[in-house]
């Protein structure tokens, strides 16, 4: 800290600046956790910080035999200023390993970014587009956690069950929805249901009255992907029309954020279907474990860890553990950690993870519904746990590669 | 408006007797502005021009330009690229608005829309990655798209231009607002042709004689280049025939309108060569980022531009670059001082305190303590705001 | 005479021709769908009225381009939530929006513009360096969370109209509350002595300074309702839709675009542009969803193309 302050006040007066780079002290492996503290995803990115915070305090704050020194650093959710932040950790700070960072396209960016350091590792953060590790993956450039197409999987095996044989369906126009779309529809198209209609509006529509007028009668059901004050918008929206068709949501579309926020209840929400890397209402002890460690370290913190607590709470452990594996040996370009990370297998808070040959994991994905607590609050019930999803979406490569990653037309079965 | 007419109105008799009475522009690095003034009317050979020119040149000036010759060499590539090589492509972005706002009297909040047009047609037309939304660029080769961007870009910026300087000076800055934000739109609704929210990825400064300009000392001499000359060339242009009655147009346009000039084809041109200094603002910040998406020009960054300006001081040129540097470092180092949640809180902060009481940013302030302690009493230019 | 009619029938039939084309075809199409967009653009255009005519107000008298406006609306209501949640009552939420706003309005007026008279440009940075600070204030205090408000239930429910069996009733409030917000800002502008000043005001400040008039109190009062309607608008529109970081931008944006078209400091025009933007963005919406917004700009380029001062706007020196 002290050192970084001389650093800026040295510039300011022109003075060289070589001794910043000078070689420290190598029994602390610096750690560089990128998250978003401004712009819109400034709440959950305060959640990624936290979910860092307690994996390595779980882990003694040491790995591998060495203390771990964690640097924060900060975005907007725009991917200029995830590689502004990247590019300051790596070459100025001079961390050994960078952790992030928060949103898919951002994600994108710093996995570019990381082909110009080859000699260091790189873990994502939460960030899940399909790009990052499907298009022209990084080497040195990992993730231990599902992306978007993933955490939709088993989603439509469970809308055709419940009868929902005809879909309209409404989803933001960015890369976010297109994965969760495709992982939605990919099992449901398959296996003989229609999407007569996809309704693609701009991130961050309010008025959703116009579209909810062209919602035909004669489907089954909605499929609604939408995140934060959007998804508020449109449930409260449709509600007010008089829809009463019940809803199939996205990993964020029914998420706490959503079903628990400032205003009152919706009753009409109860029972709508959804998918994730992660549930509020997973039964297992790790899970309850983890739920109750960060209650107890962070009181003023969310009433049970969001999403990106979770992600970005499995990826830094996923790092220490590696860490252990290698005795925390960073020699020759970091390389044993580098093999070590991409054997690694552990268990989660929520479930086994290991990687594919993109460094992308491999995990489980949670059919929910949702449900009322005893206290009145709203919360995600697990209907179903959907093991090892790969990023093929359990197709083979060939198949998956003849489909593309999803857009505006893909999948397509009106 | 045709280009013949155009020259005319810049030809006019009226015009070289109304610009020969003009003083030159407010205290353009403090020399005397009948210099300039006679160095122009006596249209003197080109020996007399760089006699002139060098003349000018102080101490300060080379041990300026000694700086930032050696910078690079004397810090980490953290410093030289993204501390240097972005100040220097902000600078030249902001210096395209002081040379409107200030020079010009129209203060548009389009020109980091104008750098982002740039910046998207050389992503459009030279090389970038695959997107998922299913745009494609063409693939030139990178100096055909870099001409075409800024040939684009300077277009663009001339219709922006044609289309607010129809209305009167206060307005302009709404209107350029609209057009800056709709151009984000756009480009983020676009999939076909702008990529949509990702945008392009992966779009890199090319290597050039083994040089490559992504490294980032090369970056950094092509980014201070660029500044320096564009620099240079509005400092010159300001004391060219058109920068002068420009100034004049700025104070009173009913008057040059009076005396002859075409005052719209006056303030459309400034667009343009605004635009061009835009747009090569544009080409570097894509190969900066190495990318470019609807966030490239988004509101935040105009406003950004805006405050690189009025932080600087719009009165003199080096002010878009001195305002460029001071941001870049607040935004690398706020999160080491203070918090970097409050980023916004700060540079907002600062922009307010510098607009409400030193309207001509951190050179007004500057010449303030220069006035009140090395020669004593205020100068009355401090309380100007406006320039009128 | 002759050619100026000729001029405005082309015009009429070159604009008016194909939309009335679209009409039969869309009502031949889908009726339901056609005439749901009609009331959603119009009552969308009646939150967009009543943004945009505290920010028109305020330009029309002062020449001060208030980009913090945006700001105002977000802050009313914010301001507006926290005792409608404090009280259970949607009615004193909207008087603390209107009362919160115009307060910070007078104190801005008082405390700084007043020392910038004349200073427009000046002014306008201020008030953008204004909203830069008061949006992340907000963001520190309210955080990014989404909050949303509680009407009286006989007003959130839906009710049917023309073809629409279920149409949100609360859509067709905001539209009787910007009528009556209209016609009380006509009757204050044009039968109250306060309104008559500033109406003198928008014509001439130096003739109304000359005569007497303390300007001084006038522009207080003036820039207090300007704001009040920003913050009433908060929570009206609010509840419409909902409360997040960002939508200072975005009614800031609307409020630009609305008096651009519909003609700088003019009430009237600011209706006019409100009912152009809100139909246009709903049809954009509901028929071209991806470009929707483009048609918004579309307009107002082709507005300052034509008419670089807005359809009712006035040239002022």
């Amino acid at each position: 800290m002290l050192r970084r302050k001389v650093g800026l006040l040295g510039t300011a007066v022109g003075v060289a600046m070589l001794a910043v780079g000078t070689a420290q002290a190598q029994d602390t492996i610096k750690i560089g956790a990128l998250t978003n503290l401004e712009g819109p995803f400034a709440v959950p990115g305060q959640d990624g910080h936290r979910g860092v915070d307690m994996a390595v305090k779980l882990h003694n704050g040491m790995a591998g035999g060495k203390k771990i020194q964690i640097l924060k650093y900060s975005s907007d959710a725009t991917p200029d200023k995830a590689v502004a932040a990247t590019r300051k950790a790596v070459e100025q700070d001079k961390v050994d390993i960078m952790i992030g960072p928060l949103s898919g396209d951002e994600g994108i960016a710093v996995k570019n970014y990381s082909k110009t350091h080859p000699e260091m590792v790189f873990v994502n953060g939460s960030s899940g587009a399909q790009a990052t590790t499907l298009q022209d993956p990084s080497p040195n450039f990992y993730r231990f956690n599902t992306e978007g197409a993933q955490w939709m999987v088993g989603l439509g095996e469970l809308a055709l069950s419940k009868g929902y044989k005809r879909m309209w369906l409404v989803a933001e126009d960015y890369g976010f929805p297109y994965s969760q779309v495709q992982g939605f529809m990919a099992s449901y198209c398959a296996m003989g249901g229609h999407v007569v209609k996809k309704a693609w509006v701009p991130l961050g529509t309010k008025d959703y009255s116009s579209i909810i007028a062209g919602i035909p009668s004669d489907v089954d059901a909605l499929v609604v992907v939408l995140g934060g004050s959007d998804a508020v918008n449109f449930l409260n929206q449709a509600e007010q029309a008089g829809i009463d068709k019940p809803f199939v949501g996205g990993s964020i579309t029914v998420d706490q954020t959503v079903l628990n926020y400032k205003g009152k209840k919706r009753e009409s929400l109860l029972g709508t279907a959804s998918a994730g890397p992660m549930a509020d209402g997973i039964d297992t002890p790790a899970w309850k474990k983890f739920v109750a460690d960060y209650k107890a370290q962070f009181p003023d913190g969310f009433p049970s860890p969001s999403l990106f607590a979770y992600l970005y709470y499995i990826n830094t452990q996923a790092v220490l553990l590696g860490l252990d594996a290698v005795n925390g040996d960073l020699s020759d370009k970091q390389s044993k950690l580098k093999a070590a990370l991409a054997k690694l297998e552990f268990d989660g808070p929520a479930g086994h993870i290991k990687l594919d040959e993109n460094r992308n994991a491999i995990g489980s994905t949670y059919i929910t519904e949702v449900a009322k607590a005893a206290d009145g609050s709203f919360y995600n019930k697990v209907v179903k746990e959907v093991p090892n999803v790969s990023e093929t979406l359990g197709l083979s490569k060939a198949d998956f590669d003849k489909m593309g990653l999803g857009n505006r037309d893909v999948p397509n079965c009106p | 408006m045709s280009a013949a007419e155009w020259r005319r109105a810049m030809n006019t008799g009226a015009g070289r007797r109304a610009w020969s009475r003009i003083p030159g522009g407010p205290e353009a690095g403090g020399a005397p502005p009948s210099s300039a003034t006679v160095a122009m009317v006596a249209a003197p050979g080109i020996e007399a021009r760089i006699g002139a020119l060098l003349g000018h040149i102080r101490l300060r000036h080379v041990l300026v330009l000694a700086a930032v010759l050696v910078y690079p060499w004397v810090v980490n590539s953290f410093f030289a690229f993204q501390i240097g090589g972005q100040a220097m492509a902000l600078g030249l972005i902001a210096l395209s608005l002081t040379f409107l706002g200030g020079y010009g009297g129209m203060v548009s909040l389009a020109q980091m829309t104008v750098a982002g047009v740039a910046s998207y047609m050389v992503a459009i037309f030279g090389v970038a990655g695959a997107a998922q939304g299913g745009a494609s660029s063409l693939g030139w080769p990178w100096e055909i798209a870099v001409v075409i961007a800024v040939l684009v870009a300077t277009i663009f910026a001339t219709l922006v231009g044609w289309l607010s300087v129809r209305t009167e000076g206060i307005y302009t800055i709404m209107i350029t607002l609209a057009i800056g934000v709709s151009f984000y739109y756009l480009a983020q609704q676009n999939y076909s042709i702008f990529g949509g929210h990702e945008g392009f990825n992966q779009v890199y400064a090319p290597t050039v004689l083994g040089i490559n300009f992504r490294d980032p000392i090369p970056f950094y001499y092509l980014a201070l280049f660029w500044a320096l000359a564009g620099y240079f060339f509005v400092k010159y242009l300001l004391r060219s025939p058109f920068g002068i009655a420009l100034q004049g147009v700025r104070e009173n346009p009913r008057r040059m309108n009076a005396l002859g000039f075409h005052v719209t084809a006056h303030r459309v041109f400034a667009y343009s060569v605004g635009g061009v200094l835009a747009a090569i603002g544009g080409v570097l910040m894509v190969w900066y980022n190495n990318r470019v998406s609807p966030g490239s020009a988004s509101t935040e960054m105009m406003l950004n531009i805006l405050i690189i300006a009025v932080m600087g001081g719009m009165k003199h040129p080096i002010g878009a670059f001195i305002g460029a540097i001071v941001f870049v470092l607040v935004q690398n180092f706020a999160i080491d001082i203070i918090a970097r949640e409050r980023f916004n809180l700060v540079i907002g902060g600062v922009f307010l305190l510098i607009v409400l009481f030193s309207p001509d940013g951190l050179l007004g302030l500057w010449a303030y303590f220069r006035d009140r302690f090395l020669s004593g009493g205020i100068q009355s230019k401090f309380k100007s705001a406006e320039g009128g | 005479m002759t050619t100026t009619s000729a001029r405005r029938l082309f015009w009429w039939i070159v604009i008016g021709v194909p939309l009335a084309a679209f009409a039969v075809w869309a009502l031949d199409d889908n009726a339901k769908q056609f005439c749901s967009t009609l009331l959603n653009g119009i009552t969308l255009a009646a939150l967009y009225f009543l943004v945009a005519s505290g920010f028109t107000l305020i330009f029309g008298l002062m020449r001060n381009v208030n980009l913090a406006h945006g700001s105002l609306y977000l802050f009313g209501a914010y301001m507006g939530w926290i005792v409608g949640d404090a009280t259970d009552n949607w009615f004193l939420a909207v008087g603390v929006g209107f009362a919160s706003s115009a307060l910070v309005g007078l104190l801005l007026q008082v405390s700084i513009f007043r020392f910038m008279q004349g200073q427009e440009l000046r002014q306008t940075l201020v008030t953008i360096g204004i909203s830069i600070v008061l949006a992340d204030l907000m963001l520190w205090w309210f955080g990014g969370e989404i909050y949303s408000f509680d009407p009286p239930r006989a007003i959130y429910k839906s009710i049917p109209l023309l073809v629409i069996p279920k149409y949100p009733t609360y859509r067709v409030v905001v539209l009787g509350i910007a009528i009556v917000i209209g016609f009380l800002l006509w009757w204050f502008l044009n039968r109250t002595r306060v309104g008559m000043m500033i109406r003198a005001g928008v014509d001439d400040r130096g003739m109304l300074a000359a005569s007497g008039v303390n300007v001084q109190r006038v522009f207080a009062i003036t820039f207090a309702i300007g704001a009040g309607l920003a913050g009433f608008a908060g929570v009206i529109g609010g509840s419409a839709l909902s409360i997040s970081p960002g939508e200072d931008t975005r009614y800031l944006l609307a409020s630009l675009v609305v008096v651009i078209v519909g003609g700088m400091g003019s009430i009237p025009g600011a209706a006019i542009g409100a009912l152009l933007i809100g139909l246009a963005e709903q049809f954009g919406l509901s028929y071209a969803p991806t470009y929707g917004i483009v048609f918004t700009f579309l307009i107002m380029v082709l507005v300052l193309a034509f008419r670089p001062n807005g359809i009712l706007g006035r040239r002022t020196a």
